[in-house]
């Protein structure tokens, strides 16, 4: 289908393309087998400027919008969504500092990330807060003019490998949810130190370890915006980001649906391919109906929050609910399209089926976003009944 | 730094066919692209002046259309695209196109190292390269496999052999041609990309290069194509069955009319 994209837009997709047919696609299974972290792919996605994308110019990024990066992640997650986790991880982890952060902080921040030279990494789950994180145990004391940060970070993307790291901490608890802040920490930090790498059943790729703060002393202008306002932030960065992890979830389903039609077409059964056959048939043109109509809703969701909405939690959400689970439903017919060829390492759509469990549960598990569309509906039905 | 980088467009080759009935190149729906070899001295040229400075321009003769591969190599990072074109220069071989390059080399500025591919996918005569330097009258290196060492003063040289390598330190100005695995020719970026859109390449004609008629395109090019043919279809051969004694019997009956 077309949907309109425009000639830089049409640029991306062919920047990301070849990065991902020419250092994905040859690299993902020895990345997955040795749980590697590709440096060099990363470095070869700088120099193409595409961690720039979500920069605003005055920065030396791209100045694109949501559609622009979900265009991205959708090429790189047909390569590898441990590849594009890493790649994502770090746009979300500037995101409070491009949405909150001081014309200083972002001056001092944004050229290297725009530029590739330094990852960022995004730091809010906990062993106690994952889904409800209000159940944040990680502090912030003010001393003097330093921070003084306590407490360990949970499962964080680009833990190890980041230079920028933007935590929440608790400021007061006696506020409640107004009492959280986002500090930004740097690799380096004294009292700062990252746990060993978790061992993953999917994206191997990518990096995942604890953050550990031990009396870590940062400079006070290190605060993202004012203090109480993390709560904000990490809802708004959330709400941006999300459309991204969509955006892999149709990159994975698309690349699991060219390796089951592909394999259909070959793969002869009583005399003939078994794409001939209805029930191989049905179980493809599923995947693919399911595929564009997810495509559909997150493009439509991107260019919905390109717009600048007061509110746009709802579609956010939708469409990371819809095109995740998609990629997994889509990556588990196409292992059974092919069957026992299917289930080898030999080829990449059981990684896939490993990989796009993810999808589901990172950045808000899919269960969490059902709650923020029904209490959304909750919302607008409640002023749609006073207005009439 | 000044480096002059010259480049070519081509037919893509998975997609070239011949007219059965002409003999002509079917070049209808076909794509061009940048000869594969000029990519690698595209990126060796951008490689050198992010080391040392200075600046790369892409030079190519061609049709107009061949305005796109200047607009690709800027994308990967050259400075400036210059398209020499004219119809004059239509029908020109390896002999007429070094002199037309030179001619253009002479009006776009001093130079300090010319690169070009080893050689282009649809002539493959890997002739231009040493006749360009001939005509300029620098000294050449070609198949350059690596560049081992680069300063303002000089540059440290593997030339792909059959076995092995030579090393060579050569002065400049020089001029080299690079082989495939020279390194890897890096994605273009999206600022190039957005650069290259809208960056107005330089367009020289004939005139412009003070070229001799009588040097240039069809007139100047001693190589004549007289002929152009594909190959006859093999055919499929016969396959023999049965036990290997019935398969010899039929083997040698169908033997039998040539004797």
């Amino acid at each position: 289908m077309d949907y309109f994209l425009s000639e830089e837009q049409k640029m991306i997709v062919d920047t990301a393309r070849q990065i991902t047919n020419e250092y994905i696609i040859p690299h993902r299974a020895a990345l997955d087998e040795q749980d590697k972290f590709p440096r060099e792919i990363l470095n070869a996605m700088a120099q193409a400027d595409l961690f720039g994308i979500p920069v605003p110019e005055e920065f030396g990024g791209f100045g694109g919008g949501c559609l622009d990066i979900v265009l991205a992640l959708e090429q790189l997650g047909r390569g590898c969504i441990g590849v594009g986790t890493a790649f994502a991880a770090s746009s979300l982890g500037i995101y409070p500092i491009l949405q909150a952060g001081s014309q200083e902080m972002r001056e001092r921040y944004l050229p290297d990330a725009a530029a590739g030279k330094k990852f960022a990494a995004f730091g809010l789950t906990e062993a106690n807060a994952g889904s409800d994180a209000s159940g944040i145990q990680t502090t912030a004391v003010l001393d003097g003019d330093e921070w003084v940060v306590n407490g360990t970070k949970q499962w964080i993307t680009n833990g190890g490998e980041a230079q920028i790291y933007t935590i929440v901490a608790i400021t007061d608890r006696s506020k409640g949810p107004r009492g959280a802040s986002m500090l930004v920490v740097e690799e380096g930090d004294p009292g700062f130190s990252c746990g060993p790498k978790e061992k993953k059943m999917g994206i191997r790729a990518s990096s995942t370890t604890e953050l550990i703060f031990k009396d870590c002393r940062i400079p006070q202008d290190r605060l993202i915006g004012r203090k109480g306002t993390g709560f904000i932030t990490i809802m708004k960065t959330l709400d941006s980001s999300r459309p991204g992890i969509a955006a892999l979830g149709l990159g994975l389903a698309q690349a699991a649906l060219d390796e089951a039609v592909c394999y259909a077409k070959q793969r002869i059964q009583f005399g003939k391919p078994i794409i001939a056959f209805q029930a191989v048939q049905h179980m493809l043109a599923d995947m693919a109906i399911q595929l564009e109509a997810a495509r559909a809703l997150v493009y439509g969701a991107a260019r919905h929050i390109d717009a600048h909405p007061h509110n746009m939690s709802k579609v956010s959400s939708m469409c990371k609910v819809f095109a995740t689970d998609m990629a997994m439903k889509v990556a588990t017919d196409a292992v059974q399209v092919m069957g026992g060829y299917g289930y080898m390492r030999e080829y990449p759509v059981e990684k896939m089926m490993r990989d796009a469990k993810i999808l589901q549960i990172y950045e808000g598990t899919n269960q969490i976003q059902r709650n923020v569309v029904g209490q959304e509906l909750n919302k607008e039905y409640a002023r749609a009944s006073v207005n009439g | 730094m000044n480096i002059i980088v010259c480049i070519k467009q081509v037919l893509d080759a998975k997609d070239v066919h011949l007219d059965p009935v002409t003999n002509n190149l079917v070049r209808e729906g076909v794509p061009s692209i940048m000869n594969p070899y000029d990519h690698y001295a595209v990126e060796e040229a951008v490689r050198l002046r992010e080391l040392l400075g200075g600046k790369v321009t892409v030079l190519t003769m061609g049709p107009p259309q061949a305005e796109e591969v200047l607009r690709q190599a800027v994308s990967c990072g050259a400075d400036h695209g210059v398209l020499v074109s004219d119809r004059a220069f239509a029908g020109a071989d390896t002999w007429a196109t070094s002199y037309t390059l030179a001619m253009a080399v002479q009006v776009i500025e001093a130079f300090d190292l010319i690169l070009l591919g080893k050689q282009a996918i649809d002539g493959d005569t890997a002739q231009v390269g040493p006749s360009l330097a001939m005509r300029l009258g620098v000294p050449y290196v070609t198949c350059v496999q690596k560049v081992r060492e680069a300063s303002d003063s000089g540059l440290i040289l593997e030339r792909m052999m059959d076995d092995g390598y030579d090393l060579l330190a050569v002065d400049y100005p020089v001029l080299l041609t690079v082989v495939k695995g020279i390194n890897q020719p890096r994605v273009p970026s999206l600022k190039g990309k957005m650069r290259a859109k809208t960056m107005e390449m330089r367009k020289l004609s004939a005139a412009d290069i003070g070229a001799d008629p009588l040097c240039i395109g069809l007139p100047g090019s001693p190589t004549q194509v007289e002929k152009v043919f594909s190959p006859p279809v093999r055919s499929q051969g016969t396959v023999f069955t049965g036990s290997l004694d019935e398969q010899i019997d039929q083997l040698v009956d169908s033997l039998k009319p040539y004797l």
